[in-house]
Protein backbone atom coordinates (compact mmCIF):
# COMPACT_ATOMS: atom_id res chain seq x y z
CA UNK A 1 0.00 0.00 0.00
CA UNK A 2 2.89 2.31 0.73
CA UNK A 3 5.36 0.54 -1.54
CA UNK A 4 5.47 3.50 -3.90
CA UNK A 5 7.34 5.34 -1.14
CA UNK A 6 10.00 2.63 -0.66
CA UNK A 7 12.96 4.36 -2.24
CA UNK A 8 15.80 1.98 -3.02
CA UNK A 9 19.01 3.17 -1.47
CA UNK A 10 22.32 1.50 -2.27
CA UNK A 11 24.32 0.42 0.77
CA UNK A 12 27.92 -0.44 -0.01
CA UNK A 13 30.43 -2.03 2.37
CA UNK A 14 33.85 -0.54 1.92
CA UNK A 15 37.15 -0.83 3.71
CA UNK A 16 38.40 2.41 5.10
CA UNK A 17 41.37 2.99 2.83
CA UNK A 18 42.28 5.52 0.16
CA UNK A 19 40.65 5.08 -3.21
CA UNK A 20 37.60 3.05 -2.24
CA UNK A 21 35.11 5.90 -2.72
CA UNK A 22 36.80 6.71 -6.02
CA UNK A 23 36.34 3.09 -7.07
CA UNK A 24 32.61 3.32 -6.35
CA UNK A 25 32.26 6.68 -8.12
CA UNK A 26 34.21 5.48 -11.14
CA UNK A 27 32.03 2.38 -11.50
CA UNK A 28 28.86 4.51 -11.40
CA UNK A 29 30.34 6.93 -13.91
CA UNK A 30 31.14 4.10 -16.30
CA UNK A 31 27.56 2.86 -16.08
CA UNK A 32 26.15 6.35 -16.62
CA UNK A 33 24.47 6.26 -13.22
CA UNK A 34 23.63 9.64 -11.71
CA UNK A 35 23.95 10.12 -7.96
CA UNK A 36 21.36 12.29 -6.21
CA UNK A 37 22.75 12.01 -2.72
CA UNK A 38 25.17 10.02 -0.70
CA UNK A 39 26.62 9.71 2.75
CA UNK A 40 29.37 7.72 4.39
CA UNK A 41 28.99 6.16 7.80
CA UNK A 42 32.17 5.26 9.60
CA UNK A 43 32.63 1.94 11.42
CA UNK A 44 35.95 0.69 12.75
CA UNK A 45 38.25 0.19 9.79
CA UNK A 46 35.37 0.09 7.36
CA UNK A 47 32.56 2.30 6.19
CA UNK A 48 29.11 2.00 4.73
CA UNK A 49 28.54 4.18 1.69
CA UNK A 50 24.88 4.98 1.11
CA UNK A 51 23.67 6.50 -2.11
CA UNK A 52 20.47 7.40 -3.92
CA UNK A 53 20.88 7.00 -7.67
CA UNK A 54 18.73 7.16 -10.78
CA UNK A 55 19.36 3.52 -11.83
CA UNK A 56 19.73 1.46 -8.66
CA UNK A 57 19.58 -2.02 -10.30
CA UNK A 58 22.25 -1.16 -12.78
CA UNK A 59 24.47 0.30 -10.05
CA UNK A 60 23.99 -2.74 -7.81
CA UNK A 61 24.90 -5.13 -10.59
CA UNK A 62 28.03 -3.23 -11.51
CA UNK A 63 29.27 -2.77 -7.95
CA UNK A 64 28.68 -6.44 -7.13
CA UNK A 65 30.55 -7.45 -10.27
CA UNK A 66 33.64 -5.53 -9.18
CA UNK A 67 33.51 -7.16 -5.76
CA UNK A 68 31.73 -4.78 -3.39
CA UNK A 69 29.18 -6.22 -0.99
CA UNK A 70 26.11 -4.16 -1.92
CA UNK A 71 22.47 -4.33 -0.97
CA UNK A 72 19.33 -2.29 -1.29
CA UNK A 73 17.89 -0.62 1.76
CA UNK A 74 14.40 0.90 1.61
CA UNK A 75 14.30 4.49 2.80
CA UNK A 76 11.72 7.27 2.83
CA UNK A 77 12.32 10.58 1.07
CA UNK A 78 10.55 13.52 2.69
CA UNK A 79 10.16 16.67 0.65
CA UNK A 80 11.32 19.84 2.34
CA UNK A 81 11.00 23.42 1.28
CA UNK A 82 14.38 24.90 0.40
CA UNK A 83 14.21 27.85 2.76
CA UNK A 84 15.13 28.60 6.37
CA UNK A 85 12.86 26.45 8.52
CA UNK A 86 12.33 23.77 5.87
CA UNK A 87 14.08 21.08 7.90
CA UNK A 88 12.21 22.07 11.05
CA UNK A 89 8.86 21.71 9.32
CA UNK A 90 9.77 18.22 8.17
CA UNK A 91 11.28 16.84 11.38
CA UNK A 92 8.78 18.47 13.67
CA UNK A 93 6.28 16.01 12.20
CA UNK A 94 8.57 13.08 13.03
CA UNK A 95 8.57 13.88 16.69
CA UNK A 96 4.83 14.22 16.78
CA UNK A 97 4.43 10.95 14.89
CA UNK A 98 6.80 9.26 17.37
CA UNK A 99 9.12 7.96 14.67
CA UNK A 100 12.63 6.90 15.60
CA UNK A 101 15.31 7.48 12.99
CA UNK A 102 18.09 4.96 12.40
CA UNK A 103 19.96 7.36 10.20
CA UNK A 104 19.24 10.26 7.94
CA UNK A 105 20.86 12.60 5.44
CA UNK A 106 19.63 15.28 3.11
CA UNK A 107 20.23 16.91 -0.23
CA UNK A 108 19.10 20.04 -1.93
CA UNK A 109 17.72 19.28 -5.39
CA UNK A 110 16.54 21.48 -8.22
CA UNK A 111 12.89 21.63 -7.21
CA UNK A 112 13.06 21.09 -3.50
CA UNK A 113 15.23 19.83 -0.68
CA UNK A 114 14.91 16.18 0.34
CA UNK A 115 15.36 14.51 3.71
CA UNK A 116 16.22 10.82 3.48
CA UNK A 117 15.14 8.70 6.42
CA UNK A 118 15.90 5.15 7.40
CA UNK A 119 13.35 3.96 9.93
CA UNK A 120 12.53 0.56 11.37
CA UNK A 121 8.87 0.17 10.40
CA UNK A 122 8.80 1.84 7.05
CA UNK A 123 5.10 1.50 6.22
CA UNK A 124 3.75 2.73 9.52
CA UNK A 125 6.24 5.60 9.38
CA UNK A 126 5.08 6.48 5.86
CA UNK A 127 1.47 6.41 6.99
CA UNK A 128 2.08 8.58 10.02
CA UNK A 129 4.14 11.07 8.04
CA UNK A 130 1.44 11.38 5.38
CA UNK A 131 -1.27 11.69 8.02
CA UNK A 132 0.72 14.43 9.70
CA UNK A 133 0.79 16.33 6.43
CA UNK A 134 4.32 15.59 5.20
CA UNK A 135 5.02 15.16 1.50
CA UNK A 136 6.80 11.93 0.53
CA UNK A 137 8.54 11.52 -2.80
CA UNK A 138 7.57 8.44 -4.79
CA UNK A 139 9.91 5.96 -6.46
CA UNK A 140 9.33 7.16 -10.06
CA UNK A 141 10.55 10.61 -9.07
CA UNK A 142 14.03 9.11 -8.67
CA UNK A 143 14.46 7.76 -12.16
CA UNK B 1 37.10 -51.88 0.70
CA UNK B 2 40.21 -52.61 -1.31
CA UNK B 3 43.58 -52.71 0.37
CA UNK B 4 46.86 -52.14 -1.51
CA UNK B 5 49.04 -54.38 0.70
CA UNK B 6 46.72 -56.18 3.14
CA UNK B 7 49.52 -58.33 4.57
CA UNK B 8 51.25 -55.20 5.87
CA UNK B 9 48.33 -52.82 6.37
CA UNK B 10 46.36 -55.26 8.54
CA UNK B 11 49.37 -56.67 10.39
CA UNK B 12 48.89 -57.38 14.12
CA UNK B 13 50.21 -54.47 16.21
CA UNK B 14 52.82 -56.63 17.99
CA UNK B 15 54.08 -57.98 14.67
CA UNK B 16 54.31 -54.44 13.35
CA UNK B 17 56.36 -53.43 16.38
CA UNK B 18 58.71 -56.37 15.85
CA UNK B 19 59.09 -55.38 12.21
CA UNK B 20 59.78 -51.76 13.19
CA UNK B 21 62.45 -52.89 15.65
CA UNK B 22 64.20 -54.99 12.99
CA UNK B 23 64.22 -52.03 10.60
CA UNK B 24 65.50 -49.71 13.31
CA UNK B 25 68.33 -52.04 14.28
CA UNK B 26 69.41 -52.39 10.64
CA UNK B 27 69.17 -48.62 10.18
CA UNK B 28 71.41 -47.69 13.11
CA UNK B 29 74.06 -50.24 12.15
CA UNK B 30 74.05 -49.01 8.59
CA UNK B 31 74.29 -45.35 9.59
CA UNK B 32 76.92 -45.91 12.26
CA UNK B 33 79.05 -47.84 9.80
CA UNK B 34 78.59 -45.89 6.58
CA UNK B 35 77.53 -42.29 7.30
CA UNK B 36 80.04 -39.80 8.61
CA UNK B 37 77.26 -37.44 9.65
CA UNK B 38 75.24 -39.98 11.67
CA UNK B 39 78.34 -41.68 13.02
CA UNK B 40 79.61 -38.46 14.59
CA UNK B 41 76.11 -37.55 15.77
CA UNK B 42 75.77 -40.89 17.56
CA UNK B 43 79.30 -40.68 18.94
CA UNK B 44 78.65 -37.27 20.44
CA UNK B 45 75.49 -38.64 22.06
CA UNK B 46 77.55 -41.61 23.34
CA UNK B 47 75.28 -44.18 21.78
CA UNK B 48 76.37 -47.27 19.90
CA UNK B 49 74.14 -49.50 17.73
CA UNK B 50 74.61 -52.23 20.36
CA UNK B 51 72.69 -50.01 22.79
CA UNK B 52 69.54 -50.28 20.68
CA UNK B 53 67.85 -53.45 21.90
CA UNK B 54 64.19 -52.56 21.68
CA UNK B 55 61.98 -50.18 19.79
CA UNK B 56 61.80 -47.96 22.89
CA UNK B 57 65.59 -47.64 22.85
CA UNK B 58 65.12 -45.27 19.94
CA UNK B 59 65.01 -42.59 22.64
CA UNK B 60 68.74 -43.01 23.17
CA UNK B 61 69.36 -41.63 19.68
CA UNK B 62 69.94 -37.90 19.20
CA UNK B 63 67.32 -35.66 17.56
CA UNK B 64 67.66 -34.31 14.07
CA UNK B 65 66.19 -31.06 12.83
CA UNK B 66 65.84 -28.93 9.75
CA UNK B 67 68.98 -27.15 10.92
CA UNK B 68 71.06 -30.31 10.40
CA UNK B 69 69.89 -30.42 6.80
CA UNK B 70 70.57 -26.71 6.31
CA UNK B 71 74.03 -26.96 7.82
CA UNK B 72 74.67 -30.04 5.72
CA UNK B 73 73.62 -28.32 2.50
CA UNK B 74 73.49 -29.74 -0.06
CA UNK B 75 74.21 -33.42 0.66
CA UNK B 76 76.37 -33.86 3.76
CA UNK B 77 73.62 -35.86 5.45
CA UNK B 78 73.29 -38.29 2.55
CA UNK B 79 74.23 -41.87 3.41
CA UNK B 80 74.73 -43.46 -0.03
CA UNK B 81 77.33 -43.00 -2.78
CA UNK B 82 76.27 -40.32 -5.29
CA UNK B 83 75.75 -42.83 -8.09
CA UNK B 84 72.86 -44.38 -6.16
CA UNK B 85 70.95 -41.10 -5.98
CA UNK B 86 68.40 -40.95 -8.77
CA UNK B 87 66.53 -37.80 -7.85
CA UNK B 88 66.75 -34.54 -5.91
CA UNK B 89 64.04 -32.29 -4.57
CA UNK B 90 64.55 -29.05 -2.68
CA UNK B 91 62.44 -27.18 -0.17
CA UNK B 92 61.56 -23.54 -0.64
CA UNK B 93 63.97 -22.19 1.96
CA UNK B 94 61.71 -19.42 3.21
CA UNK B 95 63.97 -18.78 6.18
CA UNK B 96 67.32 -18.76 4.43
CA UNK B 97 69.10 -21.62 2.74
CA UNK B 98 66.92 -24.23 1.10
CA UNK B 99 67.33 -27.88 2.01
CA UNK B 100 67.99 -30.58 -0.52
CA UNK B 101 66.63 -34.11 -0.27
CA UNK B 102 67.85 -37.07 -2.32
CA UNK B 103 66.31 -40.41 -3.30
CA UNK B 104 67.57 -43.83 -4.31
CA UNK B 105 65.51 -46.09 -6.54
CA UNK B 106 64.15 -47.82 -3.42
CA UNK B 107 63.29 -44.47 -1.83
CA UNK B 108 61.15 -43.49 -4.82
CA UNK B 109 59.52 -46.93 -4.82
CA UNK B 110 58.71 -46.79 -1.10
CA UNK B 111 57.40 -43.24 -1.36
CA UNK B 112 54.96 -44.09 -4.13
CA UNK B 113 53.95 -47.38 -2.48
CA UNK B 114 53.20 -45.54 0.76
CA UNK B 115 50.95 -43.05 -0.98
CA UNK B 116 49.44 -45.78 -3.19
CA UNK B 117 48.31 -47.59 -0.03
CA UNK B 118 46.78 -44.34 1.23
CA UNK B 119 44.98 -43.49 -2.01
CA UNK B 120 43.59 -47.04 -2.07
CA UNK B 121 42.43 -46.64 1.54
CA UNK B 122 40.33 -43.66 0.41
CA UNK B 123 38.69 -45.87 -2.22
CA UNK B 124 40.53 -44.53 -5.25
CA UNK B 125 41.58 -46.94 -7.98
CA UNK B 126 41.92 -47.53 -11.69
CA UNK B 127 38.51 -46.03 -12.48
CA UNK B 128 39.59 -42.65 -11.18
CA UNK B 129 40.95 -39.60 -12.93
CA UNK B 130 43.22 -37.70 -10.56
CA UNK B 131 44.18 -34.11 -11.26
CA UNK B 132 47.39 -33.13 -9.51
CA UNK B 133 47.17 -29.40 -8.86
CA UNK B 134 50.19 -29.23 -6.60
CA UNK B 135 53.32 -27.65 -8.01
CA UNK B 136 55.51 -29.98 -10.02
CA UNK B 137 59.24 -29.43 -9.86
CA UNK B 138 61.50 -29.07 -6.87
CA UNK B 139 58.49 -29.23 -4.56
CA UNK B 140 57.52 -32.83 -3.77
CA UNK B 141 53.75 -32.28 -3.74
CA UNK B 142 53.17 -32.59 -7.48
CA UNK B 143 55.31 -35.50 -8.58
CA UNK B 144 54.61 -37.44 -5.36
CA UNK B 145 50.90 -37.72 -6.08
CA UNK B 146 51.65 -38.29 -9.74
CA UNK B 147 53.69 -41.45 -9.13
CA UNK B 148 51.24 -42.87 -6.58
CA UNK B 149 48.20 -42.19 -8.77
CA UNK B 150 49.86 -43.95 -11.71
CA UNK B 151 50.81 -46.84 -9.43
CA UNK B 152 47.19 -47.55 -8.52
CA UNK B 153 46.25 -47.39 -12.19
CA UNK B 154 44.34 -44.12 -12.08
CA UNK B 155 44.62 -41.65 -14.95
CA UNK B 156 46.69 -38.62 -13.98
CA UNK B 157 46.11 -35.07 -15.12
CA UNK B 158 49.40 -33.32 -14.25
CA UNK B 159 47.90 -29.84 -14.09
CA UNK B 160 50.34 -28.37 -11.55
CA UNK B 161 49.42 -24.93 -10.17
CA UNK B 162 48.03 -21.86 -11.85
CA UNK B 163 45.65 -21.16 -14.73
CA UNK B 164 42.59 -22.01 -12.71
CA UNK B 165 40.09 -21.54 -15.57
CA UNK B 166 41.97 -24.16 -17.60
CA UNK B 167 42.04 -26.49 -14.59
CA UNK B 168 38.25 -26.24 -14.31
CA UNK B 169 37.84 -26.98 -18.03
CA UNK B 170 40.01 -30.09 -17.63
CA UNK B 171 38.02 -31.23 -14.60
CA UNK B 172 34.85 -31.03 -16.71
CA UNK B 173 36.19 -32.37 -19.99
CA UNK B 174 38.24 -35.29 -18.64
CA UNK B 175 35.75 -36.31 -15.95
CA UNK B 176 38.23 -35.72 -13.13
CA UNK B 177 37.09 -37.53 -9.95
CA UNK B 178 39.82 -36.55 -7.48
CA UNK B 179 42.14 -33.63 -7.10
CA UNK B 180 45.33 -33.09 -5.10
CA UNK B 181 45.69 -29.48 -3.97
CA UNK B 182 45.98 -27.20 -0.97
CA UNK B 183 42.63 -26.58 0.75
CA UNK B 184 42.87 -22.85 0.01
CA UNK B 185 43.39 -23.60 -3.66
CA UNK B 186 40.36 -25.91 -3.59
CA UNK B 187 38.26 -23.01 -2.31
CA UNK B 188 39.82 -20.62 -4.82
CA UNK B 189 38.93 -23.08 -7.58
CA UNK B 190 35.34 -23.13 -6.33
CA UNK B 191 35.18 -19.33 -6.43
CA UNK B 192 36.63 -19.14 -9.95
CA UNK B 193 34.24 -21.88 -11.15
CA UNK B 194 31.28 -19.90 -9.82
CA UNK B 195 32.45 -16.81 -11.68
CA UNK B 196 32.58 -18.96 -14.82
CA UNK B 197 29.00 -20.09 -14.15
CA UNK B 198 30.10 -23.66 -13.29
CA UNK B 199 29.07 -25.51 -10.16
CA UNK B 200 31.77 -27.99 -9.09
CA UNK B 201 29.05 -29.89 -7.26
CA UNK B 202 26.54 -30.18 -10.10
CA UNK B 203 28.55 -29.78 -13.28
CA UNK B 204 31.62 -31.97 -12.59
CA UNK B 205 32.48 -35.48 -11.38
CA UNK B 206 34.98 -34.19 -8.82
CA UNK B 207 34.22 -35.93 -5.51
CA UNK B 208 37.52 -36.38 -3.66
CA UNK B 209 39.97 -33.72 -2.53
CA UNK B 210 43.47 -34.83 -1.50
CA UNK B 211 44.23 -31.81 0.59
CA UNK B 212 47.24 -30.74 2.61
CA UNK B 213 50.30 -28.55 2.69
CA UNK B 214 48.82 -25.95 5.03
CA UNK B 215 46.80 -25.90 8.23
CA UNK B 216 43.08 -26.33 7.70
CA UNK B 217 40.17 -27.05 9.95
CA UNK B 218 37.29 -29.52 10.01
CA UNK B 219 34.99 -26.53 9.41
CA UNK B 220 36.85 -25.77 6.21
CA UNK B 221 36.50 -29.43 5.23
CA UNK B 222 32.75 -29.27 5.87
CA UNK B 223 32.48 -26.16 3.75
CA UNK B 224 34.32 -27.86 0.87
CA UNK B 225 32.00 -30.87 1.30
CA UNK B 226 28.83 -28.89 1.34
CA UNK B 227 29.60 -26.17 -1.19
CA UNK B 228 31.65 -28.10 -3.73
CA UNK B 229 30.40 -31.63 -3.12
CA UNK B 230 34.03 -32.68 -2.64
CA UNK B 231 35.06 -34.93 0.26
CA UNK B 232 38.34 -33.56 1.53
CA UNK B 233 40.92 -36.04 2.81
CA UNK B 234 43.79 -34.78 4.90
CA UNK B 235 47.24 -35.59 3.50
CA UNK B 236 50.50 -35.60 5.36
CA UNK B 237 54.17 -35.54 4.46
CA UNK B 238 57.11 -33.22 4.03
CA UNK B 239 60.12 -33.33 1.73
CA UNK B 240 62.26 -34.75 4.56
CA UNK B 241 59.98 -37.79 4.80
CA UNK B 242 60.06 -38.01 0.96
CA UNK B 243 57.00 -35.92 0.17
CA UNK B 244 53.27 -36.48 0.60
CA UNK B 245 53.20 -40.04 1.93
CA UNK B 246 50.11 -40.54 4.05
CA UNK B 247 46.43 -39.62 3.87
CA UNK B 248 43.28 -40.24 5.84
CA UNK B 249 41.47 -43.49 5.06
CA UNK B 250 37.78 -43.72 4.16
CA UNK B 251 36.95 -43.04 7.84
CA UNK B 252 38.34 -39.48 7.50
CA UNK B 253 39.30 -39.39 11.14
CA UNK B 254 43.09 -39.23 11.18
CA UNK B 255 46.03 -40.06 8.96
CA UNK B 256 47.49 -43.61 9.01
CA UNK B 257 51.26 -43.45 9.24
CA UNK B 258 52.55 -46.69 7.68
CA UNK B 259 54.61 -48.13 10.50
CA UNK B 260 56.98 -50.09 8.29
CA UNK B 261 58.09 -46.79 6.73
CA UNK B 262 57.86 -44.38 9.63
CA UNK B 263 58.02 -44.57 13.40
CA UNK B 264 56.25 -41.72 15.18
CA UNK B 265 56.95 -40.50 18.69
CA UNK B 266 54.78 -37.87 20.39
CA UNK B 267 56.86 -35.98 22.94
CA UNK B 268 56.51 -33.12 25.33
CA UNK B 269 58.38 -30.28 23.53
CA UNK B 270 60.03 -29.13 26.76
CA UNK B 271 60.98 -32.35 28.57
CA UNK B 272 61.24 -34.61 25.49
CA UNK B 273 59.42 -37.31 27.46
CA UNK B 274 56.72 -39.29 25.63
CA UNK B 275 53.24 -37.96 26.39
CA UNK B 276 50.47 -40.25 27.65
CA UNK B 277 48.68 -42.26 24.90
CA UNK B 278 46.24 -40.02 23.03
CA UNK B 279 47.75 -36.79 24.37
CA UNK B 280 49.01 -34.13 22.00
CA UNK B 281 52.65 -33.22 21.71
CA UNK B 282 55.48 -32.62 19.30
CA UNK B 283 55.82 -35.25 16.59
CA UNK B 284 59.24 -36.79 16.12
CA UNK B 285 59.61 -39.08 13.12
CA UNK B 286 62.10 -41.75 12.16
CA UNK B 287 62.02 -43.05 8.59
CA UNK B 288 62.84 -46.72 8.92
CA UNK B 289 63.68 -47.56 5.33
CA UNK B 290 65.04 -44.39 3.75
CA UNK B 291 68.41 -44.83 2.08
CA UNK B 292 69.72 -41.65 0.43
CA UNK B 293 68.76 -39.20 3.16
CA UNK B 294 68.09 -41.05 6.40
CA UNK B 295 65.77 -39.31 8.82
CA UNK B 296 66.26 -40.27 12.45
CA UNK B 297 64.23 -38.74 15.27
CA UNK B 298 63.44 -35.76 13.09
CA UNK B 299 61.74 -32.85 14.86
CA UNK B 300 59.25 -32.13 12.13
CA UNK B 301 57.71 -29.26 14.09
CA UNK B 302 54.08 -30.39 13.95
CA UNK B 303 51.95 -30.82 17.03
CA UNK B 304 49.60 -33.82 16.93
CA UNK B 305 48.53 -36.92 18.84
CA UNK B 306 48.16 -40.63 18.07
CA UNK B 307 44.62 -41.94 18.21
CA UNK B 308 44.74 -44.88 20.67
CA UNK B 309 41.50 -46.40 19.32
CA UNK B 310 41.71 -49.05 16.57
CA UNK B 311 40.48 -47.77 13.21
CA UNK B 312 37.17 -49.21 11.93
CA UNK B 313 38.81 -49.54 8.49
CA UNK B 314 40.78 -52.49 9.86
CA UNK B 315 44.22 -51.01 9.26
CA UNK B 316 46.40 -51.43 12.31
CA UNK B 317 48.97 -48.71 11.68
CA UNK B 318 49.06 -45.69 14.00
CA UNK B 319 46.72 -42.89 13.11
CA UNK B 320 47.65 -39.29 13.83
CA UNK B 321 45.01 -36.71 14.55
CA UNK B 322 44.61 -33.53 12.57
CA UNK B 323 47.73 -31.40 13.00
CA UNK B 324 47.05 -29.04 15.87
CA UNK B 325 49.70 -26.50 14.91
CA UNK B 326 53.35 -25.95 14.20
CA UNK B 327 55.84 -25.78 17.01
CA UNK B 328 57.74 -23.11 15.06
CA UNK B 329 54.73 -21.35 13.44
CA UNK B 330 53.54 -20.78 16.91
CA UNK B 331 53.33 -17.07 17.57
CA UNK B 332 54.16 -15.78 20.96
CA UNK B 333 52.01 -12.72 21.57
CA UNK B 334 52.42 -11.03 24.92
CA UNK B 335 53.87 -14.27 26.24
CA UNK B 336 50.94 -16.40 25.10
CA UNK B 337 51.32 -19.19 22.53
CA UNK B 338 49.00 -18.61 19.59
CA UNK B 339 48.53 -21.08 16.75
CA UNK B 340 47.09 -19.70 13.49
CA UNK B 341 44.95 -22.86 13.38
CA UNK B 342 43.18 -21.79 16.58
CA UNK B 343 42.35 -18.41 15.03
CA UNK B 344 41.10 -20.15 11.92
CA UNK B 345 38.98 -22.54 13.94
CA UNK B 346 37.36 -19.69 15.86
CA UNK B 347 36.66 -17.62 12.75
CA UNK B 348 35.10 -20.58 10.97
CA UNK B 349 32.62 -20.99 13.78
CA UNK B 350 31.10 -17.62 12.85
CA UNK B 351 28.78 -17.94 9.85
CA UNK B 352 29.07 -14.31 8.73
CA UNK B 353 32.76 -14.71 7.87
CA UNK B 354 34.56 -16.06 4.82
CA UNK B 355 37.45 -18.57 4.83
CA UNK B 356 40.26 -16.12 4.40
CA UNK B 357 41.98 -14.30 7.20
CA UNK B 358 45.27 -12.75 8.14
CA UNK B 359 46.98 -12.22 11.47
CA UNK B 360 49.07 -9.05 11.75
CA UNK B 361 51.34 -8.80 14.77
CA UNK B 362 53.02 -5.51 15.62
CA UNK B 363 54.89 -4.12 18.53
CA UNK B 364 53.76 -0.72 19.74
CA UNK B 365 56.17 0.53 22.35
CA UNK B 366 56.87 -2.50 24.47
CA UNK B 367 53.51 -4.13 23.83
CA UNK B 368 52.59 -6.67 21.16
CA UNK B 369 49.35 -6.05 19.36
CA UNK B 370 47.56 -8.64 17.32
CA UNK B 371 45.13 -7.73 14.61
CA UNK B 372 42.96 -10.28 12.88
CA UNK B 373 41.74 -9.26 9.44
CA UNK B 374 38.89 -11.34 8.11
CA UNK B 375 36.66 -11.18 5.08
CA UNK B 376 32.99 -10.45 5.63
CA UNK B 377 30.77 -12.76 3.58
CA UNK B 378 28.94 -10.91 0.83
CA UNK B 379 25.54 -12.05 2.06
CA UNK B 380 26.34 -11.09 5.66
CA UNK B 381 26.71 -7.41 4.85
CA UNK B 382 24.11 -5.26 6.45
CA UNK B 383 23.38 -1.59 6.10
CA UNK B 384 23.20 -1.40 9.85
CA UNK B 385 26.47 -0.12 11.32
CA UNK B 386 25.41 -1.16 14.80
CA UNK B 387 25.04 -4.77 13.70
CA UNK B 388 28.42 -4.71 11.98
CA UNK B 389 29.98 -3.33 15.16
CA UNK B 390 28.30 -6.06 17.18
CA UNK B 391 29.69 -8.69 14.80
CA UNK B 392 33.16 -7.25 15.25
CA UNK B 393 32.76 -7.39 19.00
CA UNK B 394 31.52 -10.97 18.84
CA UNK B 395 34.61 -12.00 16.87
CA UNK B 396 36.93 -10.21 19.33
CA UNK B 397 35.19 -11.86 22.23
CA UNK B 398 35.39 -15.37 20.76
CA UNK B 399 39.06 -14.90 19.83
CA UNK B 400 39.90 -13.68 23.29
CA UNK B 401 38.12 -16.69 24.76
CA UNK B 402 39.94 -19.26 22.68
CA UNK B 403 43.39 -17.62 22.51
CA UNK B 404 43.58 -16.00 25.96
CA UNK B 405 45.02 -12.93 24.31
CA UNK B 406 43.12 -9.95 22.94
CA UNK B 407 43.02 -9.12 19.26
CA UNK B 408 41.55 -6.22 17.35
CA UNK B 409 39.37 -7.33 14.49
CA UNK B 410 39.11 -5.71 11.12
CA UNK B 411 36.35 -6.67 8.71
CA UNK B 412 37.47 -6.45 5.12
CA UNK B 413 35.76 -6.75 1.74
CA UNK B 414 35.42 -10.28 0.37
CA UNK B 415 38.16 -11.24 -2.06
CA UNK B 416 40.69 -8.69 -0.84
CA UNK B 417 43.00 -10.70 1.42
CA UNK B 418 45.95 -12.31 -0.34
CA UNK B 419 45.36 -15.78 -1.75
CA UNK B 420 48.30 -17.84 -2.76
CA UNK B 421 48.16 -20.73 -5.12
CA UNK B 422 50.12 -22.75 -2.64
CA UNK B 423 50.45 -22.13 1.04
CA UNK B 424 48.17 -19.45 2.40
CA UNK B 425 49.94 -16.65 4.14
CA UNK B 426 48.16 -16.37 7.43
CA UNK B 427 50.63 -14.42 9.50
CA UNK B 428 52.33 -11.07 8.96
CA UNK B 429 54.76 -10.44 11.78
CA UNK B 430 55.91 -6.82 11.70
CA UNK B 431 57.72 -7.01 15.01
CA UNK B 432 61.36 -6.06 14.96
CA UNK B 433 62.50 -8.12 17.90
Amino acid sequence: MYSQYHVKQLSIFSENRPGRLAAVAKALKEEGVNIFAFSIAEGAGYGVIRALVDQPERALEKLSAIGFPVRFTDVLAVEMEDRPGGLYDAVEVLGRADINIEYSYAYSGRKCAVLILRVEAIDSAAKQLLDAGAKLLEVPQFT
Amino acid sequence: MACWEPRIENMKPEELKALQYRYLKTLVYRLYSFSEFYHSKMRSASVHPDDINSLEDIRKLPFMSKKDLRDGYPDKCFAVPKKEVIRYHASSGTTGKPTVVGYTKNDIENWSTSLARSLTSIGLGSDDVIQVSNTYGLFTGGIGFHYAAEKIGAAVVPASTGNTERQIELIQDLGVTAMAATPSYMLHLGEVAEKMGISIKNDTKLRVGLLGGEPWSVKMRDRIDEWLGVRGFNCYGTSELSGPMFTECSERNGVHIWGDYAYVEILDPETHEPVAPGEKGEMVITMLQKEALPIVRFRIGDVSSIDPEPCPCGRTHPKIKRIFGRVDDMLVVRGINVFPSQVQHTLMSIPELGEHFQIVVERKGALDTMQVRVELKREAFTDNIVQLMALREKISYRLKNSLNVGATVELVEPGTLPRYEGKSKFVVDKRDI
